[in-house]
C-alpha cells in the first residue's frame, strides 16, 4: 500500500535520523498531526524511493552480508550480533543473553522498537542512526535493496529462536579449529591486544573500524583466520594476522571475550 | 647528617623544593617510581599503560610542557577544512583522574642520570627508578639558510602542531586566485614520511574548492622520491590537474636559501616566490634527549630493539620520534606501539611482571581529496641489529572509489582509537 504511493521528487538526501524522534512524539499528537508526521517520516525513509515491492528472494541474496554475524530462522542463536527471530516489534537492545553497546540499550529504553521504518533507517547508515552502535556494517545505500532485505527479515523472523539462544560455540571442522581447541592465555592476549586497540576502540565503539570487544571466542578466531588465509581481504588485517600463530590467536580471542562493551 | 650520599641529598633537595609547589613528587616512598617526559603520542601511551597495568604498585608521573596536546595527525585535515581545530586538541584530565597519574605541567630542563632525577625548569627535581624519554622532535632551523624561529612566524613549518598550524591555516585561507604556494619539503629522517604530500593535497583541495585554479603549488624537495609517491601523483593528476608541481633535487639542484621578507626560495635552478611559503626543515630528537647524552651523531637516540631501552643508560627508555627505530617510520602509530613495549619492560624491571616478546606495528593513512584515502603499513620485530620490518602493504593505484572511501572512514576510526589509547576514554 505504502509502496504504490506516487514518489514525490525529493531534491536532497532523506534525513533518516529524524524518524525515530518523529515516531516517539507521534502518539502525543492529534490524528491530523499524526498523519502529517507520518507523511514526513515516510518521505524521510527509503520506502518512498523504491519502485518495486520488497522481494524476500532478493533479500536473501543481500542478507549474505549480514549472515556472518546475525542468525535468523529456526533455532537461530546469538553470534557476533544478536539473532533476528522475533525482530519486528522487539524493543532495541532487549535480548537478555546478548551484550549490546550502551548506545543500543539506551535507544531501546528511550522507546526505539524495530519495525520496517526503523530497520530501514538503521540499515541505511547504522552509525548515523545509532551513534556508538557496535554493529560495524557501513550501511546499505540503495532503498530498494533495503526493502528486499526487510521483506526477507519479515519472512524469516517469525521462526522461533533456539531454546538456548546464547552464543553458539559448536566447533566443526572449520577454519581455525585448532586454535579453538586451545585454552587462550588471557594475559598474553592482553599484551597482544595492545596492537589492536590503537585502531579498534576498547569502549566497543565502532567509527569506520569495527568493534571487536565481547565477541564469542570462536567467531573471533574464525575472523582472524579468515584474514590470515586471505578469505577475507583487508590489507591492514592481513598484515596484522600474518605472523600470528594458533597460540596468539587463541590468546587474543580469550582476552577480547572477557571485555564488556560500554 | 654524616652518611648523606649524593643520591639521597638530591632526593632531599628535590623533596623540599617540591613540597611547596607540588608536594606529591616524593609522595610514594617505597613504591617504585616511573617517570615519563613528554605527553605526546609515545609518552601519553607509556604513562597510561604503566598506570593501567601496574595499578597501585607503581607511582607514575608524566611531565609535559604544554597544558594541551594538539595532534599533528589530522592537522592536515584541519588545513583542508575536514576537521575543526578543537577536534585535534586533547587534555590530560583523564590520565590524572582515571589512572592516578601525577601530571606535572612543566618543562623538563635536564636529566641528572647519576642521581636518577629529572630537573624541571624551576629547579625542582623528580626522582625516578625508570624513565621514559619521549620529547618528539626539535626543528633544526638553520638546516635551511635564512630560516629561523622568528622566520617561522612568516614562513610556518607547522611540523609541531598548535599555534604553528593555525598560522598556516590563516595564510592558506588568505590566498587569492592566481597566488602561489611554495613548500620546502624536509630531508630524511623526519616525522611522518607521507605528511608533506598529504598537506600539499589539502592545500590543493582548499584552492580547488574556491575555484582558484589559477593558483599553483610548488614543492621543492631535497629527496629524489617520497612516501606513497605513485599514489599521491596519481591523485594529484586526477583531482588537481595542473595545480601541483613537484621538483626533486635533480631538477632544482639544491635549496640555497629562503627570505622571509620577500617570500622567496632560492634554488640552484631558479628563485620561487610564494604568497605562502611552508618550510619544513631537518629534524632531530627533542632537546632534553640530547642534553642528557642519549643521542648519537645522527641527532637521534639509539635503543635496544627488544625493549626500547636506551643504549646509553639502562634505567632510561627512549620512544617515538626521538629514537632510532630501525625500519619503523617516525609516526604517532609507531610511537604508540613502542610505548607499549617500553611500558611492559619497565613493569618487568620494577614489578617482575611477565614480559612477552616485543612486537611493533604501524599504519599511516593519508587523505588526497574528499573520500579518497590511502594507507601504508607494516609489522616489525626486533633483531640484534635493529627493529626490522617483517611484512608490509600499501594501497594500490587505480583502486575503486568505494575502497578509497572505506580507507578514509577507517582513518577516522583510527584517530578516535589512538587518541583514546593515548589520553584515556
Ligand atoms: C603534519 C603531520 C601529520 C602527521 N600525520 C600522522 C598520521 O597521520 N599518523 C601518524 O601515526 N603520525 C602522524 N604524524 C607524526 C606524529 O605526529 C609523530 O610521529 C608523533 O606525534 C611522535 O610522537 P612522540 O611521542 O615521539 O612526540 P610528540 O607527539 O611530538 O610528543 C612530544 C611531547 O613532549 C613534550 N615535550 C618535549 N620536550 C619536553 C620537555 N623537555 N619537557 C616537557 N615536555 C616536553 C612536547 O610538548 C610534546 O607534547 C604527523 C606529523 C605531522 C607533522
Amino acid at each position: 500500500m505504502l509502496r504504490s504511493m506516487p514518489a514525490p521528487s525529493l531534491a536532497g538526501k532523506p534525513v533518516n535520523s529524524s524518524i525515530f524522534t518523529l515516531q516517539t512524539w507521534a502518539h502525543r499528537l492529534s490524528a491530523a498531526g499524526r498523519r502529517l508526521l507520518f507523511g514526513a517520516a515516510l518521505m524521510a525513509s527509503g520506502q518512498i524511493h523504491a519502485t518495486e515491492p520488497g522481494d524476500p528472494a532478493k533479500g536473501e541474496d543481500l542478507y549474505r552480508a549480514c549472515k556472518s554475524c546475525h542468525q535468523i530462522g529456526d533455532n537461530a542463536r546469538n553470534g557476533v550480533g544478536p539473532h533476528l527471530d522475533g525482530l519486528f516489534g522487539r524493543q532495541a537492545g532487549s535480548l537478555e543473553e546478548f551484550r549490546y553497546s550502551g548506545a543500543m540499550q539506551q535507544k531501546g529504553q528511550d522507546g526505539l522498537v524495530w519495525n520496517e521504518f526503523t530497520i530501514d533507517a538503521y540499515l541505511e547508515k547504522p552509525n548515523a542512526y545509532i551513534p556508538g552502535t557496535r554493529m560495524s556494517y557501513r550501511g546499505m545505500r540503495d532503498p530498494q535493496d533495503r526493502l528486499h532485505v526487510i521483506a526477507y527479515l519479515k519472512a524469516l523472523s517469525a521462526a522461533p529462536p533456539a531454546a538456548d539462544a546464547a552464543a553458539n560455540t559448536d566447533i566443526g571442522a572449520e577454519i581455525g579449529a585448532a586454535a579453538m581447541q586451545l585454552e587462550g592465555d588471557v594475559e598474553y592476549g592482553e599484551y597482544l591486544s595492545t596492537e589492536c586497540v590503537t585502531c579498534h576502540q576498547m569502549s566497543g565503539r565502532a567509527d569506520g573500524i569495527p568493534s571487536i570487544v565481547g565477541w564469542p571466542n570462536n567467531a573471533f578466531i574464525r575472523a582472524l583466520f579468515e584474514y590470515k588465509t586471505n578469505v577475507r581481504s583487508h590489507q591492514v588485517m592481513q598484515n596484522m594476522t600474518v605472523n600470528l600463530g594458533n597460540e596468539e590467536i587463541a590468546a587474543l580471542a580469550a582476552y577480547f571475550a572477557t571485555l564488556e562493551p560500554q | 647528617m654524616p652518611n648523606l650520599t649524593r643520591r639521597s641529598f638530591g632526593l632531599l633537595a628535590g623533596a623540599s623544593a617540591a613540597s611547596l609547589a607540588m608536594p606529591h613528587y616524593a609522595r610514594a616512598q617505597g613504591k617504585p617510581r616511573a617517570v615519563v617526559i613528554g605527553g605526546g603520542s609515545g609518552g601519553g601511551t607509556a604513562a597510561r599503560y604503566l598506570a593501567k597495568d601496574a595499578g597501585e604498585d607503581l607511582d607514575v608521573t608524566l611531565i609535559e610542557a604544554n597544558a594541551r596536546y594538539t595532534t599533528c595527525y589530522f592537522s592536515n585535515l584541519y588545513l583542508g577544512g575536514f576537521r575543526d581545530f578543537e577536534s585535534i586538541n586533547h587534555g590530560y584530565e583523564r590520565l590524572a583522574s582515571n589512572y592516578g597519574i601525577t601530571v606535572v605541567n612543566a618543562f623538563a630542563d635536564m636529566i641528572d642520570r647519576e642521581a636518577q632525577e629529572v630537573v624541571l625548569a624551576d629547579g625542582s627535581r623528580v626522582p625516578y627508578d625508570r624513565l621514559v624519554v619521549a620529547p618528539g622532535i626539535d626543528i633544526i632551523y638553520d638546516s635551511v639558510p635564512g630560516y629561523s624561529e622568528e622566520a617561522a612566524q612568516i614562513m610556518p613549518h607547522s611540523w609541531k602542531a598548535g599555534p604553528q598550524t593555525q598560522i598556516l591555516k590563516s595564510k592558506l585561507d588568505a590566498i587569492e586566485d592566481g597566488q602561489q604556494i611554495v613548500m620546502v619539503a624536509p630531508p630524511n629522517p623526519y616525522r611522518c614520511p607521507p605528511g608533506p604530500y598529504e598537506r600539499v593535497s589539502m592545500f590543493a583541495h582548499v584552492l580547488k574548492n574556491k575555484g582558484y585554479t589559477n593558483s599553483k603549488i610548488i614543492v621543492l624537495d631535497p629527496k629524489p622520491s617520497f612516501s606513497k609517491q605513485a599514489l599521491f601523483q596519481e591523485g594529484w593528476e586526477k583531482h588537481y590537474p595542473g595545480m601541483i608541481e613537484w621538483y626533486g633535487p635533480d631538477v632544482h639542484g639544491g635549496i640555497v636559501s629562503v627570505d622571509p621578507a620577500t617570500g622567496a626560495v632560492e634554488t640552484d635552478l631558479d628563485t620561487f616566490t610564494g604568497s605562502l611559503v611552508n618550510v619544513i626543515p631537518a629534524q632531530k630528537a627533542g632537546m632534553i634527549a640530547t642534553k642528557a647524552g642519549l643521542s648519537n651523531d645522527s641527532g637521534f637516540c639509539p635503543i635496544d630493539p627488544y625493549s626500547m631501552r636506551s643504549k646509553m643508560d639502562d634505567k632510561i627508555f627512549v620512544i617515538g620520534d626521538a629514537c632510532i627505530a630501525g625500519d619503523m617510520p617516525k609516526s604517532g602509530f609507531s610511537a604508540n606501539s613502542q610505548a607499549k613495549v617500553a611500558a611492559m619492560a619497565i613493569r618487568g624491571d620494577l614489578l617482575d611482571a611477565r614480559v612477552f616478546p616485543a612486537k611493533y606495528s604501524n599504519t599511516c593513512w593519508s587523505l588526497i581529496d574528499t573520500n579518497d584515502g590511502v594507507k601504508v603499513g607494516a609489522q616489525y620485530a626486533p633483531t640484534d641489529e635493529k627493529i626490522a620490518s617483517t611484512s608490509s602493504f600499501v594501497s594500490q593505484t587505480g583502486e575503486d572509489a568505494a575502497l578509497r572511501q572505506a580507507t578514509y572512514e577507517e582513518s577516522i576510526g583510527w584517530y578516535n582509537g589512538i587518541t583514546a589509547d593515548i589520553f584515556g576514554s
